[in-house]
């Protein structure tokens, strides 16, 4: 127990500074986000989206990596074919979000922005998501195998963490100039 | 396997998790929505926010990683019981990171508030709320991983598979709605 706890506990400290430095950015927008509700129900969605994303792209690349399968190039298809996949699934979950936190906005709190406006906005973060994804998975995935560490390790909670951040700085960019 | 048919088969098995963890997600947004009022009385408390969402994930998701690698190692016996001594340690172990690293960001929050000249709670208050939600939502993702992990590898599933996604989406809900609990017994006591 106390090896689990030594071995995360470094790591887990610098994370949440990282994430506590990212909510100071997010507190900037506070006023933006009180006025309108539907933004601040958007925060959870798209960090939680934009890190499943990059889980789910680095732990398939890590499964690949493992099996031998994946190499550093584009004619590989293990390593195309799941960064194609990823920004598919981005393309077609952050409209939907957008639809599906409108609609439920709506309801519960006052309608102050529109379908449109908030399905722009998601879809916009939605794209920028997809790229930086991609990028930082495999850019994590080449050094783990580079450094010789095991990419289960390594990849999949940086990946997680920086898609979580990055999530979080590309709503409020979209907010910033869309609202 | 040409391209075509591997980026297919990735999307069609990731979008399943995807759609729950976001369904998850636009609960937890609904929570957070609502709670404005206590976000706007104790300043501070939206910078926690991030922080303490992203330890939920790092700590009860790893927790999942290493309870279902012990199961397919046959190190963990596949019956839920606290008597295992590697469960126990796993346990007791991302529990306790979980409250540390949620002590480590009140702190780190009050005293770059504090330096910063923003507008921030007692250090006391922030400490004890991202506590209180530390504890309450350590106690049902423990069990919720645990029991999902065993039962899922009985009945010949892949937990691998099944906790990720799982953690992410009640973990965001939990989390924030242990939160507004937290800020209602503090904001209550005091």
């Amino acid at each position: 127990m106390r090896s689990i706890t030594k071995t995360m506990l470094p790591i887990l400290a610098v994370l949440t500074s990282i994430e506590i430095a990212m909510g100071l950015v997010l507190s900037s927008f506070e006023s933006t986000l009180f006025q309108y509700p539907s933004l601040l129900v958007l925060v959870p969605v798209i960090i939680g989206t934009a890190g499943s994303l990059g889980s789910t792209l680095s732990a398939r690349l890590s499964t690949a990596f493992h099996l031998g399968l994946l190499e550093f190039k584009f004619s590989n298809y293990h390593l195309t074919g799941n960064i194609l996949s990823t920004m598919a699934l981005s393309i077609t979950i952050f409209p939907l979000i957008g639809v599906v936190t409108w609609a439920v906005s709506t309801i519960v709190f006052e309608p102050l922005l529109g379908l449109f406006q908030i399905v722009l906005i998601t879809t916009f973060s939605g794209i920028l998501i997809s790229i930086f994804t991609a990028i930082i998975a495999l850019l994590t995935t080449y050094s783990s195998y580079l450094l010789r560490l095991d990419p289960d390790d390594v990849v999949i909670p940086t990946v997680t963490n920086l898609c979580d951040v990055f999530g979080i700085f590309v709503l409020l960019t979209a907010i910033f100039f869309l609202i | 396997m040409n391209l075509r048919k591997l980026t297919t088969q990735a999307y069609l098995e990731g979008l399943p998790a995807l759609v729950l963890s976001s369904f998850g997600g636009i609960i937890a947004g609904l929570i957070l929505g609502g709670m404005k009022t206590e976000l706007q009385a104790i300043p501070g408390l939206l910078v926690l926010i991030p922080a303490l969402l992203a330890i939920r994930g790092n700590v009860y998701g790893s927790l999942g990683a290493r309870i279902s690698t012990g199961l397919h190692q046959g190190l963990i016996e596949p019956k839920i019981s606290f008597s295992d001594h590697r469960v126990k340690a796993a346990v007791f172990a991302s529990f306790i990171n979980a409250l540390f690293a949620a002590a480590i960001g009140a702190i780190f929050a009050y005293f770059l508030l504090t330096f910063l000249f923003e507008p921030v709670a007692p250090l006391g208050v922030l400490l004890s709320i991202a506590l209180i939600a530390g504890i309450f939502s350590g106690v049902v993702l423990i069990t919720a991983v645990i029991s999902v992990i065993f039962t899922a590898y009985r009945n010949g599933l892949n937990p691998d598979t099944i906790v990720g996604p799982l953690v992410a989406t009640i973990g965001d809900i939990f989390g924030l709605s242990f939160l507004l609990l937290a800020v209602r017994i503090i904001m209550g006591g005091g």
